[in-house]
């Protein structure tokens, strides 16, 4: 497994106030991570360092050379005075070209979306076309932020079976942010949970367990998510229906 | 016609050139405040000029940079909003202006010229001004116009993707600093921020891209210009206000006769 980027000790304040402490983390090609903490945690902060949009006060990254990333924001905010096509949008990517473009298209299927203005989409329309963009730049590395916001729950589903397709096929890591835990584990290989430092980590049934990830999420919030990858445990496997045991690869 | 008249005719067509562009990156970046308040400053750049004796177009360019900078740097505090700033901003820079003049024994300026404009006392030099400075602006804002979208679109995504956003940002600002203080001893100091905002505010119901959108406000901009002058003409009312009060009943046309676009 091939290491796109990995973090070693990072440390970030604002004002005094510790957001990142510690925080040391591995992206690897063909891996899907999961970031996941309250609201507050640091994660939108820890995705601009690794984005290399802030840099850290300490620690250090090392990013494969040449390392191409493509970013899927939470949202953007464009102003409804801008008229812009979905299909002007993508070509203002840096690095797209005529068959590139052609291929997202059909990959994300919205060729029927080309001709809409971009602040008229709905956020699940929006969210296929942020992703497009992003892939326009044949990204080694995909990182979304919360990439689910404003999409109804079969759409969330559709929409990270998607990304999960996606960077399969073209063999992409991918760090996804979430704080909210009832689907984003389903297709996940790697979950951390962040509350400014990393509380604990690992494969999502380890971390499901973990008492600091209880303590974190309400207890509800736990009970659905293991409601939920545990029939999907049984969906995708042997249909024998037996309980996830915690691994033993969580630590801190 | 007189000389006098083609060269406002072509003073004015000037300014709607660079107007319609850059006043679009206003509309859509909001910056319609910012703009008034590089028009109201524009009178301070004037008297340091004067004061300091140097070109009053490069001293206003420098006042309006200035500005750029302290509200750049105060917008970090983040206590007061942004129009407050701009708001304290534009009149403490006029005020000052008007009293810097008023301290100038032995300079005597026509306020109502630098706040009107006088668009019928366009001389050659001004017309080179407008002309080969404008070409400049065009130049640069068309080199970088992709990156400028994208910048205002979305910063974060632009600046992954290797757009240095700051330097964008930095850009705007000051190419639109130039062009208020190119324009403003054309159409004055209170006008020109109108001939920025209406054309392009007008070209937006009409517009599914931006570059039309850049367009149509040139062409809106353009349209005001020839009708003002020729109001002015016939009626012997005041240049610049005639422009934009003919600017003005064109976006009340235009936005009541064409529907929504979907």
């Amino acid at each position: 497994m091939t290491t796109l980027l990995s973090l070693n000790n990072i440390c970030v304040s604002f004002d005094d106030r510790m957001v990142l402490d510690h925080v040391s983390l591995e992206l690897n090609r063909g891996q899907i991570t999961t970031l996941i903490g309250p609201n507050g945690a640091g994660k939108s902060t820890l995705i601009k360092v690794i984005l290399g949009l802030i840099s850290a006060d300490s620690g250090n990254i090392a990013r494969a050379s040449k390392l191409r990333i493509g970013y899927v924001p939470q949202k953007i905010s464009l102003d409804e005075s801008f008229p812009l096509t979905v299909e002007r949008f993508l070509k203002l990517a840096r690095h797209s070209s005529k068959a590139g473009l052609t291929k997202v298209i059909s990959q994300l299927s919205i060729s029927r979306l080309l001709d809409r203005q971009m602040v008229r989409l709905s956020g699940g329309e929006m969210q296929r076309v942020l992703l497009a963009r992003a892939l326009l730049g044949e990204p080694q590395l995909l990182v979304l932020d919360e990439p689910v916001q404003g999409v109804d729950i079969s759409g969330q589903i559709e929409l990270y079976q998607l990304i999960a397709d996606i960077a399969q096929q073209i063999g992409c890591g991918v760090l996804l942010v979430s704080h909210d835990l009832h689907l984003v584990m389903a297709g996940t290989d790697h979950v951390i949970c962040l509350n400014h430092h990393v509380c604990c980590h690992g494969e999502p049934e380890s971390v499901a367990q973990h008492p600091e990830f209880a303590r974190l999420f309400a207890q509800n919030e736990r009970q659905q998510l293991a409601v939920y990858t545990h029939h999907h445990v049984c969906d995708e496997h042997d249909h024998e229906h037996h309980h996830p045991q915690p691994s033993s690869e969580e630590n801190n | 016609m007189d000389d006098f008249l083609i060269n406002a005719l072509l003073a004015g067509l000037g300014i709607a050139v660079l107007a319609g562009p850059l006043g679009s990156f206003m509309v859509w970046r909001r910056l319609a405040y910012f703009g008034d308040t590089l028009a109201h400053a524009s009178l301070l750049g004037v008297a340091l000029g004067l004061w300091l004796q140097i070109n009053p177009v490069i001293a206003v360019v420098f006042s309006g940079v200035m500005l750029a900078v302290i509200l750049l740097s105060l917008q970090r505090y983040k206590q007061l909003a942004s129009d407050t700033l701009l708001g304290i901003m534009a009149h403490s820079a006029l005020s000052l202006g008007l009293v810097v003049v008023a301290l100038m024994d032995n300079v005597r300026i026509d306020l109502m010229a630098y706040l009107f404009g006088d668009l019928l006392a366009v001389t050659q030099q001004d017309l080179l001004w407008i002309w080969g400075g404008g070409a400049v602006v065009l130049a640069i804002l068309l080199s970088q116009w992709n990156k400028l979208l994208s910048a205002t679109v979305n910063e974060q995504i632009a600046e992954v993707e290797g757009v240095n956003v700051g330097l964008m940002r930095a850009l705007l600002l000051l190419l639109l600093a130039v062009v208020v203080a190119i324009a403003m001893k054309i159409v004055g100091a209170l006008i020109i921020s109108s001939l920025l905002l209406i054309p392009a505010a007008t070209a937006r119901r009409l517009s599914r891209s931006p570059e039309q959108m850049a367009v149509f406000a040139i062409v809106f901009g353009a349209i005001s210009v020839v009708l003002g002058l020729c109001l002015s003409w016939y009626q012997d009312t005041p240049a610049g206000p005639s422009v934009v009060v003919c600017a003005a009943l064109q976006f009340l046309l235009i936005h009541s006769l064409v529907k929504v676009q979907k």
